[in-house]
């Protein structure tokens, strides 16, 4: 049984007019996976492969360059929570933030809540450094976090 | 000195100034038929008198890079406009993303036009999520309205743009390392040449060019080369080489001061002016002990130096890289220079793309140095040791394939030359003093 669906089958092929040549789709097809499943697996990589008309290795080396793909033995949890560790974050408090928010889940950067509610991860300048210390949660930035708001930001994930 | 009317900012603070019709009613994209109409190398030598130069963070004069496509190309010919914003201590572009999309997507087209693109390929940073929805609507916007596609306005201009998203990787930002991205492999930089303008995305001619600057080439179109040349910094008379410093820039501020913030003004302003007049001053009544002039890869102003210009030319003539990004990081004086060079020197390490040796190397190794110093573990050599690493990784020494190293080498090398006193106080007093929230940071 295959691991991509055909709506997410479809959702590939979908982007294959923007670009002269299917291997340019490995990002995009990447992420659409990665959204979907929470990780992209051995057998995800096949497949990705075949619709795209590579080997799987390309796509496996393409992948593991970019840190930011799970594969299948560290799966994501339900929402991803990054935490700003360059300059202008750890100048205003980022360390500390990190630190606090580890301690009160009981996680480490890189692992998951054991209810699978989020992943802590580390980040690095997030391009809103005026808003230090700052926070990614999925695709969203929230700024100038402290512990309590990144808290109340959680319990609503 | 005049008021100075900001350009590129113009609209931001407008009620819904990422909306098309907001956009149209403040006259944008009412000259872009006439524009369209005029000939490719016409639009390429407005934005050449202009003395526009790159504002990615090299300052590379952008209508002559233009030049260097090869003529008569029967294409296709692309674009990449660079989104991937992720020096630390930038975020100029994210406003204008964000807050005034359109006068991005006019750059764009006009771009296109001037070098006969028909493509646009934007590669945004993963993390801005926000950029990302507000640039897909005005897409969408651009497209029902026909301003893109194909016959674009009835000019028999064809020009669209994919937005393509990325994964969280620095070296994304450096141009053949896009490049390599978006043509889905790791983004391993290419040695150079062939330059891109020859040999580039999909083994096309392709020009590069940052957000700012294609906002830039908007305002440019609209408001002519005299007005942009009336604003900055003009060239060296000593130096036939300088190509000088015009128009505004995106100036952003952060680390310690009072009202971080991102601000218009002409190129050329001081570090000093930037923290006192528009940043509101160093927090909590201290003093600046450094500040980074243009994004860390730059390296360090030391507080005798604050009164630099922040144009082009200005912070080489204190040592650093160049002004790189305009993004300016204060530290203040309770902070200590290991940390922040601790900071800078994981980020590299952690960046690298590893295809270089002394780069993988020289970044982990500085980094291992100042973690060993961190820690109380310190050795009065390491100090001429880090200087030693730094000098022999980069494109300057010849040692890399792309800028990263020297961006990686600059904060080690100002760092010690400037601050050395402090580095070696703090080597001899064996203290750690590493806290458990920065152990949490360790690289991995
Ligand atoms: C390591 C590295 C990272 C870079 N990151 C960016 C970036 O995020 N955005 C950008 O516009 N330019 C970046 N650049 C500069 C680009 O290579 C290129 O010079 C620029 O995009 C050209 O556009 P411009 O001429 O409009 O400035 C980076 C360069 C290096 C060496
Ligand atoms: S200098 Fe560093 S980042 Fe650039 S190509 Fe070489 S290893 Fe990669
Ligand atoms: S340093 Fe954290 S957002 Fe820039």
């Amino acid at each position: 049984m295959s691991v991509l669906s055909e709506e997410l089958r479809e959702k590939i092929r979908a982007e294959f007019p923007k670009y002269p040549n299917k291997r340019a789709v490995t990002l995009p097809a990447l992420h659409l996976v990665h959204d979907t499943l929470r990780a992209v697996s051995r057998e995800a990589i096949v497949e990705i492969a075949e619709l795209l008309e590579l080997h799987p290795a390309e796509v496996h080396d393409t992948m593991t360059f970019y840190n930011f793909f799970k594969d299948e033995t560290h799966p994501l949890g339900r929402h991803r929570v990054w935490f700003c560790r360059s300059i202008s974050c750890a100048l205003r408090g980022g360390e500390e933030l990190l630190e606090t928010v580890c301690h009160r889940y009981n996680v480490h950067p890189g692992e998951t809540t054991a209810d699978g509610r989020m992943t802590v991860e580390f980040a690095e300048c997030l391009g809103a450094c005026e808003g230090a210390p700052c926070i990614l949660v999925n695709d969203v930035c929230h700024m100038n976090v402290t512990p309590d708001s990144a808290s109340a930001l959680i319990e609503k994930l | 000195m005049a008021t100075f009317e900001p350009a590129l900012f113009a609209r931001i603070n407008k009620p819904d100034s990422a909306a098309l019709k907001t956009y149209q009613a403040d006259g944008g994209y009412s000259r872009l038929k006439e524009f369209l109409s005029m000939a490719p190398g016409d639009v390429t030598n407005i934005v050449k008198d202009s003395g526009l130069r790159g504002r990615g963070g090299a300052g590379f004069p952008t209508g002559l890079k233009w030049t260097f496509l090869p003529k008569d190309h029967p294409g296709p010919i692309y674009l990449a406009i660079n989104a991937d914003e992720s020096e630390p201590g930038t975020f100029n572009n994210r406003y204008l993303m964000e807050l005034d999309p359109h006068q991005l997507i006019e750059g764009i087209i006009l771009a296109c036009h001037a070098i006969r693109s028909q493509k646009a390929y934007l590669y945004l940073r993963y993390e801005y999520g926000t950029s990302y929805r507000v640039l897909d609507n005005a897409i969408r916007e651009c497209r029902a309205a026909g301003i893109l596609g194909t016959n674009i306005l009835g000019t028999g201009v064809n020009c669209d743009i994919v937005l393509h998203r990325g994964a969280g990787a620095y070296i994304c930002g450096e141009e053949t390392g896009l490049i390599e991205s978006l043509e889905g492999k790791r983004a391993w930089p290419r040695i150079k040449p062939p330059f891109p303008a020859i040999e580039g995305l999909f083994r096309k001619p392709t020009i590069v060019n940052n957000v700012e600057t294609l906002c830039c080439v908007t305002q440019i179109l609209y408001r002519g080369t005299e007005w942009f040349k009336s604003i900055g910094v003009p060239p060296d008379p000593n130096n036939p080489r300088d190509p000088g410093s015009f128009g505004p820039k995106l100036y952003c501020v952060s680390g310690h001061v009072n009202r971080p913030c991102c601000v218009e003004l002409p190129l050329g302003v001081t570090a000093r002016e930037l923290i006192e007049e528009h940043a509101g001053g160093v927090w909590k009544g201290r003093r600046a002990k450094a500040v980074v002039p243009g994004g860390i890869s730059m390296g360090f102003l030391s507080s005798s130096e604050l009164d630099t210009k922040l144009d082009f030319a200005g912070p080489g003539r204190v040592g650093c890289l160049g002004l790189g990004t305009a993004a300016v990081v204060v530290v203040d004086d309770q902070t200590s220079m290991v940390d922040v060079l601790y900071n800078c020197c994981r980020f590299m390490s952690h960046e690298s793309c590893g295809q270089c040796t002394p780069c993988r190397e020289g970044t982990a190794w500085m980094t291992k140095i100042l973690e060993r110093i961190r820690t109380g573990q310190g050795r009065s050599e390491d100090l001429d040791l880090l200087l030693e690493v730094a000098g022999s990784m980069g494109i300057i020494p010849g040692t890399t394939i792309c800028g990263l190293s020297d961006g990686a080498a600059w904060p080690v090398k100002n760092a010690i030359n400037k601050f050395r006193g402090e580095f070696e106080d703090y080597i001899r007093s064996r203290r750690a003093s590493v806290t458990s929230a920065q152990k949490l940071m360790a690289v991995h």
